[in-house]
């Protein structure tokens, strides 16, 4: 095809604020598409909104169990002073899902950004260097693969910290078991785009001026390589929180009194479940889903705008097919075959 | 095979009627109107080219005669072939259409034919496709295979029988485009359209298959819409020229008219950009060799160099024992077609492939075993142009950063410095001072091309290497870019290695012209002797198969070089 998109037309750059990740792709998307982000994007929102401000929506603390009218009641129902109920314990549900959505942004927070500090440079250094460092890492990284992740994690998490938990402690520990089975990911990617940049003519036309390697990394392919790193970003901050959960639920989370979590809840709920308390476990459980599924839509809304074929797109408008509308391109091709 | 040329009521009518077709496409920057108006006729037994430069609609044009456009385009208007409406015929309808009646040549070969299955069965898809219809019942194996054979034995492949069962990849780049054609032919269909159908193959072979068309025009009164920016395969092989531009068609006439006397105003000033061989030659009037005073920068003395072989297969020897040397201020064009080492030379000389024996000294420095760290001092001294300006840009970075990027890594200016050395150079390469801003997507092709000049210039090397700068350019553009080129050779002074495949281009820039082919130097001398008198056999078949852009002259030569090229 030799349509070469008017290259004058787009010659300004839009702002730089319309250019960042979700703006640009919110920008680029329409209809059903348009739609799916959107969704994400709110029930992200109100995730990160909980978390920003759980000190002042939460009525009480995560480890609260009684106020200043005597203790809590064990076990109730939603209602009253109580809007999500209590649990076994006497803490508040309510409260304790709003400070949970504290500990899970500051676990994806440190998982994430761990992990993508390590992977992406481990893999730039693997892939532009290659030979044999490049086939241990890649040893290395197939073989954290192969283990199931919640393992490594479990592993991980009484390493770190014996299997006990401060909050920091906690964090820390489900972190960097999160981090250590995201590496090989970041790695692999950066590394397969590291690789297919290395061949490509402006870091060979580097090379031919003289550049030093790691000018070549930081200056040519870096920033090249990491652009598809939003979207794994989003993708990873949803299993992060699944792995959190899945710790907290077979007890290597956080103790209920350093912080709450969901799935440390969620498994002190089980019990429950069988005598017909249901608010226990299904609104910690809610609040996971309600992530997980937010911050999944924002990564496959902007998997699917970043490739051409799969964006939607307003159909061509009909019937006016004059040229005068394309005025702008029009003239920059004929300055162009003029002047050049 | 009886061949009958009136199966599908040809004969009366155009075969195919193009009427106000116009087509949009919508994409994130607003609606682009590819095809803005186009009609046009083609009778049976007619070639008619359509040629443009890129962005000028013929590929859409060509897409729509087939119904391949994507889901974003939009079209109006009619394509009617033998009566049928393909814009707006049902699916089926559209299947039945074609392969029967109109049917694809495609640019790349390579690509077109599915890797894992024979060329003999991608052959009788189309016939099994087809068999269904008209009555004529499910279509056997052996009976499909048959005319898979016949229509390879019209194609010109030797041993068909054999061949039919070989994969694509046993055949060679002009030989699948040989099976794609007789894939095309297997129905026999009225119309062919041909989307540049010679682009990805080398001048020899292009001959080749100019032939052919040619051949099956004569034979089976086969119509080809042919589908070009190549003006020499225009004169060839067209009776008919339809010179697009913005998706518009500026002027339609016989090739023979066209050529002679164009009437545009767009048309004549693409017909004077085409290099003409012969014309405008740089070594015109040479005796001997110039430039021989100076100092001699490049010198190869049976220069080899290998590719590893897979395990067990022996190494891939690209270039084979080859002895030049290139003097300070000296143009020498490199020549030869794809696979004769031409770029792996100019690579070795930028320090990127490693040489394998011989020697090759690069301002006095050895590049066998070359050190890079004893070797990047000297890269300041070399500049380098790549063959497409889009890649040769990291797309992260502003034009004058790009242009900067050498300066700054090899004498740490202040950016005053630097930004006042952008400016200088950009305007040597005539770019506005402004450009330094923008980002390399923003420029166009001819632009970005030139911005890749002034990296090359900017720390002003005494060697060039300028590998196909040209060939990713439209005609016009790369008149301009050459013209410039020349300019500025003169007035730095810089010795230049100028790597092409096309010998009018070469002939244009270089004094001293070598011809390689696989691996070897068959022949060097002056640009005038080479071209106007060549020695070797290989050259020779070279400049015979380069068309020429004038009907009359490459009938001419097409007669004269007849008895060259069956050698």
């Amino acid at each position: 095809m030799s349509i070469e998109p008017s290259i004058a037309a787009e010659n300004r750059r839009a702002p730089w604020y319309r250019r960042l990740p979700v703006v640009s792709h919110f920008n680029k998307s329409v209809g059903l598409q348009r739609g799916m982000l959107v969704a994400g994007l709110v029930l992200t929102a109100v995730f990160l909104l909980t978390a920003i401000f759980a000190p002042l929506i939460a009525p009480y603390g995560f480890s609260q169990i009684s106020a200043a009218d005597g203790s809590f009641p064990a076990q109730e129902a939603p209602g009253g002073k109580h809007l999500m109920g209590t649990t076994v314990g006497g803490y508040d549900v309510f409260s304790r899902v709003v400070w949970g959505a504290q500990t899970a942004v500051l676990v994806i927070v440190v998982a994430v950004l761990m992990s993508i500090f390590i992977g992406v440079a481990l893999g730039l250094v693997s892939g532009y260097i290659g030979g044999w460092l490049d086939r241990i890492l890649v040893v290395i990284a197939d073989a954290v693969y192969a283990f199931p992740s919640l393992l490594v994690a479990i592993v991980m998490a009484i390493v770190i910290s014996g299997g006990r938990s401060s909050l920091w402690g906690g964090i820390l520990a489900a972190a960097i078991s999160i981090t250590v089975v995201f590496i090989p990911q970041y790695f692999r990617v950066i590394r397969a785009e590291t690789i297919r940049l290395k061949a490509e003519p402006f870091v060979e036309s580097a090379k031919v001026v003289g550049a030093s390697n790691i000018r070549i990394m930081s200056r040519h392919i870096f920033k090249n390589a990491t652009r598809t790193l939003p979207l794994i970003f989003t993708l990873n901050a949803s299993e992060a929180i699944l792995t959190l959960a899945g710790l907290g639920f077979l007890g290597f989370g956080i103790e209920p009194t350093s912080a709450a979590e969901w799935g440390f809840d969620l498994n002190k709920a089980l019990a429950d479940t069988t005598s017909g308390i249901w608010w226990t476990g299904v609104f910690p459980g809610l609040a996971i889903v309600l992530t997980v599924l937010g911050l999944t839509l924002v990564g496959e809304s902007i998997n699917d705008l970043n490739d051409p074929r799969l964006r939607g797109r307003r159909a061509a408008s009909a019937g006016k097919g004059g040229p005068d509308s394309t005025t702008a391109a029009q003239a920059a091709i004929a300055a162009e075959v003029s002047s050049s | 095979m009886t061949t009958n040329i009136d199966t599908h009521g040809r004969g009366a009518g155009p075969v195919l009627d193009i009427e106000h077709l116009k087509v949009t496409f919508a994409t994130d920057t607003g609606d682009v109107y590819a095809v803005k108006d186009v009609s046009l006729e083609v009778n049976p037994g007619e070639v008619v080219a359509i040629v443009g430069e890129s962005g000028s609609g013929k590929t859409v044009t060509a897409k729509t005669i087939l119904g391949l456009l994507p889901e974003t385009a939009l079209s109006s208007g009619a394509v009617l072939i033998n009566g049928n409406n393909v814009i707006s015929v049902s699916p089926s309808k559209l299947r039945e259409i074609r392969g029967r009646d109109v049917a694809m040549v495609f640019q790349e070969p390579s690509t077109a034919l599915n890797p894992v299955f024979t060329v003999g069965w991608q052959i009788a898809e189309g016939i099994r496709a087809h068999a269904g219809r008209g009555g004529s019942g499910r279509v056997n194996a052996k009976d499909a295979k048959a005319r898979a054979i016949e229509a390879l034995r019209k194609v010109g492949i030797p041993d068909p029988e054999t061949r039919v069962n070989y994969y694509p990849h046993q055949f060679s780049g002009g030989q699948k485009q040989r099976v794609v054609i007789a894939a095309a032919l297997a129905l026999n269909p009225g119309l062919i359209v041909a989307d540049e159908p010679t682009t990805a193959l080398d001048v020899t072979v292009q001959a080749e298959i100019l032939e052919l068309l040619r051949d099956l025009r004569d034979q089976y009164g086969t119509s080809i819409v042919l589908i070009t920016h190549n003006m020499g395969v225009v004169a060839d092989l067209a009776d008919r020229v339809v010179v697009m531009y913005q998706g518009d068609v500026v002027e339609e006439a016989s090739a023979r008219t066209l050529f002679a006397e164009p009437k545009q105003e767009y048309t004549k000033k693409l017909l004077a950009a085409v290099p003409h061989l012969g014309r405008n030659s740089a070594s015109e009037g040479l005796l001997e060799r110039a430039h021989q005073g100076g100092k001699v920068l490049v010198e190869a003395r049976g220069l080899t160099i290998e590719y590893p072989g897979r395990l067990g297969s022996p190494a891939f020897k690209a270039v084979d024992g080859v002895d030049f040397t290139l003097s300070e201020g000296e143009v020498f064009g490199l020549v030869g077609e794809s696979g004769s080492g031409k770029t792996t030379i100019g690579r070795a000389i930028a320090g990127l492939n490693k040489t394998t024996g011989g020697s090759l000294k690069v301002l006095d420095y050895e590049m066998l075993n070359l050190k890079e760290r004893t070797f990047k001092p000297l890269r300041k001294e070399i500049g380098f142009v790549f063959q497409d300006p889009a890649a040769s840009f990291n797309p992260q970075l502003t034009i004058g950063d790009c242009i900067a990027e050498p300066l700054i890594i090899h004498s740490k200016p202040t950016p005053a410095q630097a930004r006042q050395r952008t400016r200088e150079l950009l305007e040597s390469v005539q770019l506005p001072a402004s450009y330094a801003e923008r980002f390399p997507h923003e420029l166009s092709g001819g632009q970005r091309q030139r911005a890749s000049l002034a990296r090359a210039l900017i720390l002003n090397p005494k060697l060039l290497i300028a590998d196909e700068p040209t060939s990713a350019l439209d005609v016009s553009v790369q008149a301009k870019v050459l013209e410039l080129f020349k300019e500025i050779q003169a007035e730095f002074g810089f010795a230049c290695l100028f790597i092409s495949h096309d010998l009018a281009v070469v002939d244009i820039l270089a004094h001293w012209v070598g011809v390689l082919y696989k691996g070897k130097m068959v022949e060097q001398g002056l640009g005038n002797q080479v071209m106007g008198n060549p020695q070797h056999g290989y050259t020779r078949k070279l400049i015979a198969s380069l068309p020429v852009p004038d009907p009359d002259e490459q009938a001419r030569r097409r007669a004269e070089f007849r008895a060259v090229l069956h050698s």
